[in-house]
């Protein structure tokens, strides 16, 4: 089971920031470990993050973004109190998915 | 281990990555890195090992299955806040002088039932495996941030490890003939782009010290205080720095005293 993510959501003026740290090897399947195997491909492969049930962000990801990314983004609306989630899905299947209140 | 080293290049803002690669061209490369690291500062992934350290540390766990909540770590049992910013220091119960690790290895062994041994085992972390003792220390460190460093060194053991710890600080040996001081008592010295703190020095000596633990983004780790010490003894082709010995908690004590008086400011981020 994967770590928890940390969500900091916060609005300003009119729109909501929300910067999400994830826990992740993001492993690119170039690389080789010490015996000279290859190493497998293991990555997060598509974040969505949703506002009161609405998508408002929907990525497709790939071995380049960095081991344990950080994901910072802003959307139109949000209130005080809303509820942002965030979900990740990797190409082992693995998912997470968090929850932050916007303050 | 080392291929991971090779993914210096991709760090923790992979989109910020492209801008600073631009700007190392101009200006001196210490500003950049300066600027690398203040960008990066906002999205530290250390609080993802901070988190875990302090989910980790109200578990139970070990064969007593315990938390490790009731662990004095010198302002008295539980209590947490603050406690880095005075360590390393005498403990009457264990007899001796112990730096943030040595004591959090002891209440592993008091309180949650571990042996010695395997409260010891496995300090830091790598690709294959995420080590807890890094967790602890990242929760535990956390919970000192602007706290002013107080290292007393009112006891007399407290004294004798300073002055042990300064004795290896300037002991030149290995085959490279090497002390600490050799990089780390000169000002504007570097090691390739790096700059090197110099530590006899008090504001390099505080600097230094309040900066650890870091999230090394080339190593997309959290590394502690006590793995730059490990490093740099093998950097100086020195035998290895046995933790939690008497000799690692000593050249801890030296330095943590030094920086006495500065704001501790750590988990950081680092290159």
């Amino acid at each position: 089971m994967a770590d928890p993510m940390k969500i900091r959501a916060s609005g300003v003026g009119d729109s909501t920031e929300v910067k999400v740290l994830m826990s992740h090897e993001m492993e690119t399947g170039q690389r080789k470990d010490a015996q000279g195997n290859t190493i497998p491909a293991w990555h997060i492969q598509n974040v969505t993050a949703t506002w009161n049930g609405k998508t408002v962000l929907s990525a497709q990801w790939g071995p380049a973004v960095s081991k344990n990314p950080f994901l910072a983004f802003k959307f139109k609306g949000g209130a005080k109190g809303d509820k942002v989630e965030i979900t990740w899905t990797d190409n082992r299947g693995d998912k997470r998915t968090d929850v932050a209140v916007i303050a | 281990m080392r291929a991971d080293y090779r993914r210096a290049a991709r760090g923790a803002a992979c989109l910020f990555m492209l801008g600073a690669a631009a700007a190392l061209g101009q200006g001196s490369a210490v500003d950049e890195i300066a600027k690398y690291r203040a960008a990066l500062q906002d999205g530290n992934p250390a609080e993802l090992w901070e988190a875990r350290g302090e989910d980790l540390w109200k578990q139970k766990r070990g064969p007593n299955n315990a938390s490790l909540e009731s662990c004095d770590l010198g302002l008295g049992p539980g209590v947490v806040k603050g406690a880095y910013a005075q360590l390393p220091k005498y403990f009457a119960d264990a007899d001796r002088v112990m730096d943030l690790e040595t004591r959090i290895v002891r209440c592993m062994v008091t309180l949650q039932g571990y042996t010695e041994a395997d409260a010891r085992k496995g300090p830091f972390g790598g690709p294959d495996r995420k080590a807890d003792m890094e967790a602890y220390v990242a929760y535990v460190t956390s919970q000192s941030r602007g706290i002013r460093m107080n290292v007393a060194l009112s006891h007399p053991k407290e004294q004798e490890a300073y002055r042990l710890g300064e004795k290896m600080f300037y002991f030149r040996g290995g085959t490279h003939d090497f002390a600490c001081a050799t990089c780390h008592a000169e000002d504007a010295k570097r090691i390739r782009l790096q700059d090197l703190p110099n530590l006899t020095q008090k504001e390099g000596a505080q600097k230094a010290y309040t900066t650890w633990p870091a999230y090394r983004v080339s190593q997309g780790e959290l590394r502690t205080f006590q793995w730059r010490l490990n490093d740099c003894f093998r950097q100086q082709r020195f035998p290895e720095l046995v933790f939690a010995s008497d000799a690692s908690i000593a050249l801890t004590t030296f330095l943590a005293r030094n920086a006495n008086g500065a704001a501790f400011d750590a988990p950081a981020i680092k290159r």
